[in-house]
């Protein structure tokens, strides 16, 4: 089996974000980069597929060469080679698709993974997208997978609940927390890594469908008011509640 | 300006997102000069179609298929795409629920369209729609505007208010749509509901509890609020990692982030990653011993108590209030 990840390099959840001098992105210096949360689940998944099903793992990442870091770990968690697709110009989602899926289409996959969305734009649109172009349907948030031939059968995670859902291969997925417990890389796979190669492409540059006019820090909110230390506080704060929040 | 918005039904019932969609899509039109299209898929659907008409739906489309009684991915990108390029939409309006996030974007590459996705507020400016949406789990705001001539946009629910229906019906239009077998690339086999549950994602209040509970028997009294005040129950990372409570319940950065009318944190410090996926509900009550806690910086209202000695007798007050 041909697996693709597709993967993301972006700021570290534990991030104080401030504002750049631009006022339309975020100040960079001082941030740590790493690898996108949900795409280590997407990793892992095609290296299990792999181990089960066998093949090749791939991962690709659409960036600068500071993505190298991040597609150094999928080849310290396993992967047989990364692709560094090398752009640095501001895109939208549909922009970040567009480069992918002229990767894809050429590579060929039988299935490629995605996080369910990268912690930076929160768009959780990407893998979709390039599921459209290439004209394969697409499960996303993904917290079980079963693949028996071509026939897959997923679940996802719906509000209260989950569907299952079925397709068939060649498809693309976007993983969820809890499809499975990505591996830390060994000291060996990392020192393996170290001769694994980065291919590097230079994408066709596209235009991006949306603009980002500005960016702030939400509203900080009045300070609040501590109702008190022990029980006795507790029928003021449903009075608190009821008349002056009104929400119950 | 013509926006068809997507009224998601789920067995029969429109979901209150759906409301709140056409509510926005009739401000909208009203101010920069257009028409509502609402849009209903699954199976029966004609009557519970009927009643967008009091929420400000000017016409009311209906596909009906057998094979529609479950969601499918492509089934419904394709039906959404083809009735927005039929209908001339300018704009698609989605809630941002599961099923919304699903499909928008793939209707949007269909449609050459940019996605505005999970937006918090929009805003008519000359003939085009600002949107505000967060980004980096909210801990920035960007304002956006897609510069494609049609827009997919999808709301975040339980943030634009539904309104009240006014009571009027408007007579739905059956669409006859040929779906084949190729229409359903992916199809919904069952669908499992957490029998009774209350999602964080959908809840108006929300119960959180963290790690200070110190062990998975101690959400009991979580629960027992919660049930009070009709809410949600929502975990911090810690206790979902620890195995307490499962991960549906996650508030926070790699979890659920939720916009509650009211959100109460028992006994959850307040890290970053916590506050990034709750911060933007309205009302916020924090309980917890550690007066440094960072969950205070942000709380309305706050007990700097011991967990244990509030909960029990804040349920007791709540269901003297409500009358339970």
């Amino acid at each position: 089996m041909k697996l693709v990840a597709c993967i993301n390099h972006v700021p570290d959840t534990a991030t104080k974000v401030a504002i750049a001098a631009d006022g339309r992105s975020i100040e960079r210096t001082g941030v740590t980069f790493t690898v996108n949360p949900y795409d280590e689940f997407a990793i892992e998944e095609c290296l299990r597929l792999k181990e089960k099903l066998g093949g090749e793992v791939i991962a690709v990442s659409l960036g600068g060469d500071t993505h190298r870091e991040t597609l150094r770990k999928a080849l310290a968690m396993g992967a047989d080679k990364a692709v560094l697709l090398k752009d640095e110009s501001p895109r939208d989602s549909f922009a970040v698709a567009c480069a992918l899926t002229q990767y894809l289409k050429e590579a060929s996959p039988d299935a490629v993974f995605f996080g369910k969305q990268s912690v930076d734009s929160d768009d959780a649109a990407v893998g979709p997208m390039v599921a459209e172009m290439l004209g394969l349907p697409s499960v996303t948030v993904v917290v079980k997978l079963d693949i028996n031939g071509t026939t897959v059968t997923a679940q996802r995670e719906i509000e209260g609940g989950r569907e299952t859902v079925e397709t068939k291969l060649p498809a693309v997925f976007t993983a969820q927390k809890g499809l499975n417990e990505p591996r830390y890389p060994s000291l060996r796979g990392i020192m393996a890594a170290k001769n694994k190669p980065i291919e590097e492409r230079v994408p066709a540059a596209v235009s991006p469908k949306v603009e980002i006019l500005s960016m702030r820090k939400p509203p900080t909110k009045n300070p609040g008011k501590i109702v008190g230390t022990d029980v006795s506080a507790v029928p003021e704060l449903v009075r608190l509640l009821h008349e002056e929040a009104k929400v119950i | 300006m013509k926006i068809l918005v997507v009224a998601e039904q789920r067995e029969g019932k429109l979901k209150k997102h759906a409301f709140e969609a056409l509510r926005t899509a009739r401000t909208v039109a009203e101010q920069a000069g257009g028409q509502v299209v609402a849009l209903v898929i699954g199976t029966r659907v004609q009557d519970v179609a009927a009643t967008l008409g009091g929420y400000g739906a000017q016409r009311i489309l209906t596909v009906e298929d057998p094979r529609l009684q479950q969601y499918s991915t492509t089934a419904y990108t394709r039906i959404i795409a083809d009735i927005a390029k039929a209908e001339q939409a300018s704009v698609v309006i989605l809630a941002a629920s599961a099923l919304g996030k699903d499909c928008a974007p793939r209707i949007a590459v269909r449609l050459d369209a940019g996605l505005a996705v999970d937006c918090i507020a929009l805003k008519v400016d000359g003939g085009d729609i600002i949107a505000t949406r967060p980004v980096y789990a909210g801990k920035a705001l960007t304002e956006i505007r897609v510069t494609s001539p049609v827009k997919v946009i999808t709301l975040r629910p339980n943030v634009f208010p539904a309104g009240s229906s006014s009571g009027t019906t408007v007579q739905p239009e059956p669409v006859s749509i040929i779906l084949s077998d190729s229409d359903f690339g992916t199809v919904v086999k069952e669908t499992t509901q957490t029998a009774g549950k209350l999602d964080v994602a959908e809840a108006d209040i929300i119960v959180s509890g963290g790690r200070g509970l110190r062990g998975p028997e101690n959400f009991k009294m979580i629960e027992e609020l919660a049930s009070a005040l009709g809410a949600a129950v929502g975990a911090s990372r810690a206790v979902v990692d620890a195995g307490w409570r499962p991960h549906e319940e996650q508030v926070g950065q790699t979890g659920k982030t939720v916009s509650p009318s009211l959100y109460v944190a028992v006994a959850i410090s307040g890290a970053i990653q916590h506050l990034a996926g709750m911060s933007s509900s309205k009302y916020i009550v924090a309980i917890n011993k550690d007066k440094d806690a960072p969950i205070f910086e942000v709380a309305d209202y706050g007990i700097v108590a011991d967990a244990f000695e509030i909960v029990p007798v804040l349920t007791q007050e709540v269901r003297k209030l409500l009358g339970k």
